[in-house]
């Protein structure tokens, strides 16, 4: 027998940037926040973008993180899901304006139960609506993406329509609450109430949905799901039932986006749904498909980076989140988190 | 023979539009580990993939415990009592181990007994309890997958190729799990290409080729003729 050849590792020196590597996604966030602050140079301004730009992207994460997961799940290419956004605003609206009494009275109170009222009305809306599109729209088509694209497109256009039947062609002017009208002062900076109420609705979803997903077995079999659906079910759970139930979540979820949306523009359409599906498309893609995490950290880069652009260079705001995802698809092709795929 | 626990007839498999399993009869007794051998490519995979649902026998018949499998979904087989190690292990990467574990164990919390005896049989898998599966080597990811199969009392194990692309250390720690399973009266069926281990584990024998079953027999009785084997197999297990 023959010796080994002498086995003498050498231990890599791990580098600053392997370090660093796992954690730049979430890091991303505060460097952009710190870029805007060199550009603008106004520390009040900033501060009013940055309020701003938190709320704008924790809006479209609770509008698109039911889609990553669908995507994710069942490799469901939903176009869609936009549709729950509008109806969930037209739903969550109706409820307010029948509560005239309630977001009239100067009450934080009223007004705040008023806005959970035509949340639970738009959830419950969406949520039935969503069970329904699965049934009908998204479950003869799995397994094919072009067929997915075109049938879901359909089921968009037709909600659309239906919308327009039920509440007219016209847009529908709104406006919030009384307690959340109007801006509050800090630090010098006029910050409105309500992107605060958006901010901290947007942190509550994103910290229960990361709950669910990391300490209950319902998340776990969602997680393994987005990896190896094909095992999951050799492990005995039943994926196609958890599919349906991620659906319906992420369709009330995206109707809770739409409410919040709605009161955020202080209008709505029935496209507004469809608007905000490129937003939503660029999120879930430079997040990572299938990834609640990069879809967060997706949706505020694009929230930050949109409202600083329109400050500094208005004309390239429409450009500026195309721009970010195609940096981010260059040093990502996955996405920033990407998920590992067992096929 | 009614005291089979798995019962193959006449079993059809096509992937697209190839035909991958042309006929495949099968028994496996209960209380035994039942090897399935033969050749790379002529549907030892396939034949378990086809027990378990991932794909579909389009003619035949499948029993489990007597019930008629053959158009059940794959979660009601699961949960009829069968574990699975897959071919290529199937391990959850961005769940930790524990989370594998849990997972695995269907139908309620994982019993601390059979956790132990996991813990004795695969020491890394205490060590790296916490750890993300997907940093686990080859042969670690291999203990979990078929930890996960033992970690609830299954009616019948399909394992494999456990020893696939191991080290000798590791494939004889796995032939002592197994070999431990067995002890237990565990029902078993195993595709293995390490002789030795299959010398070592195998009661009876059912030898693949090009989708049908050529031989069935006593392994002790394949395992002393060097002949059958080269008939069999093409080549003397011996060989390996
Ligand atoms: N997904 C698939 N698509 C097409 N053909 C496949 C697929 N899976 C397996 N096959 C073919 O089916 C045949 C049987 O494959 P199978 O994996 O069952 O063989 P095996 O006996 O397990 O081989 P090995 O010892 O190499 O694991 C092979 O010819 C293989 O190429
Ligand atoms: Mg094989």
């Amino acid at each position: 027998m023959t010796a080994a050849p002498e086995h003498a590792p050498k231990m890599a020196e791990v580098t600053f940037r392997d370090r660093i590597a796992p954690h730049m996604p979430v890091l991303l966030v505060p460097l952009i926040a710190i870029a805007g602050f060199i550009a603008i140079q106004n520390p009040s301004s900033w501060l009013t973008l940055t309020v701003s730009g938190l709320a704008m992207g924790m809006m479209i994460f609770i509008m698109a993180s039911g889609l990553t997961l669908v995507f994710g799940l069942m490799d469901v290419i939903n176009f869609g899901h936009g549709a729950f956004v509008s109806v969930g605003a037209f739903v969550g609206i109706s409820v307010l304006m029948l509560l005239g009494h309630m977001t009239e009275a100067p009450s934080l109170m009223l007004n705040l139960g008023a806005i959970l009222l035509a949340v639970i009305g738009a959830m419950l809306a969406t949520g039935l609506m969503g069970w329904a599109f699965e049934k009908v729209i998204v479950e003869p088509v799995y397994g094919h993406h072009l067929k997915q694209i075109l049938v879901t497109m359909g089921g968009l256009i037709v909600v659309e329509q239906l919308i327009i039947v039920l509440w007219g062609p016209e847009e529908i002017y709104i406006l919030r609450p009384e307690a959340l009208k109007g801006a509050i002062t800090f630090a010098g900076a006029a910050i409105e109430k309500y992107r605060l109420v958006a901010v901290g609705v947007g942190l509550v979803v994103f910290l229960a949905m990361r709950w669910v997903l990391r300490r209950t077995k319902i998340g776990l079999i969602v997680r393994a799901g987005v990896e190896n659906g094909e095992m999951v079910q050799a492990l005995g759970y039943r994926l196609r039932l958890v599919f349906v139930g991620v659906f319906i979540a992420g369709s009330a979820l995206a109707g809770l986006g739409g409410v919040m949306w709605g009161l955020y523009q202080e209008v709505i359409t029935a496209h507004m749904g469809n608007h905000a599906m490129i937003l939503i498309f660029i999120v879930v893609i430079i997040g990572g498909l299938g990834s609640v995490e990069g879809c967060f950290i997706g949706a505020l880069l694009v929230g930050l980076l949109q409202n600083y652009i329109a400050f500094i260079e208005p004309k390239a705001a429409l450009i500026s989140n195309i721009a970010l995802m195609v940096a981010i698809l260059m040093w990502r092709p996955m996405g920033m988190i990407p998920v590992v795929k067992a096929k | 023979m009614s005291d089979a626990i798995l019962k193959l007839e006449g079993v059809y498999t096509n992937i697209a539009q190839y035909h991958i399993l042309q006929g495949v009869d099968l028994e496996v007794p209960r209380g035994a580990v039942t090897m399935l051998l033969g050749r790379n490519g002529v549907g030892k995979t396939t034949t378990l993939r086809t027990v378990i649902g991932h794909w579909r026998a389009h003619q035949g018949r499948i029993l489990f415990d007597g019930e008629d499998i053959t158009k059940m979904p794959t979660p009601a087989i699961a949960r009829m009592g069968l574990g699975f190690v897959p071919e290529d292990m199937g391990i959850f990467a961005d769940l930790t181990v524990e989370e594998n574990m849990v997972l695995a164990a269907a139908s309620g919390p994982i019993n601390s007994a059979r956790l132990d005896w996991i813990f004795a049989a695969f020491p890394p898998l205490k060590t790296f309890w916490k750890s993300d599966a997907g940093t686990l080597s080859g042969g670690q990811k291999q203990m979990l997958s078929i930890a996960r199969a033992m970690v609830e009392e299954r009616k019948l194990y399909l394992i494999d190729e456990p020893t696939k692309g191991l080290a000798p250390a590791i494939i004889s720690t796995m032939a002592r799990a197994l070999k431990d399973l067995k002890d237990q009266g565990a029902s078993v069926l195993l595709v293995e290409q390490n002789f030795a281990v299959a010398k070592a584990l195998g009661d009876s024998a059912n030898v693949m080729d090009d989708g049908r079953m050529i031989w069935s027999g006593e392994m002790q009785e394949l395992a002393t003729d060097a002949a059958l084997q080269e008939r069999l197999m093409g080549l003397s297990l011996e060989a390996h």
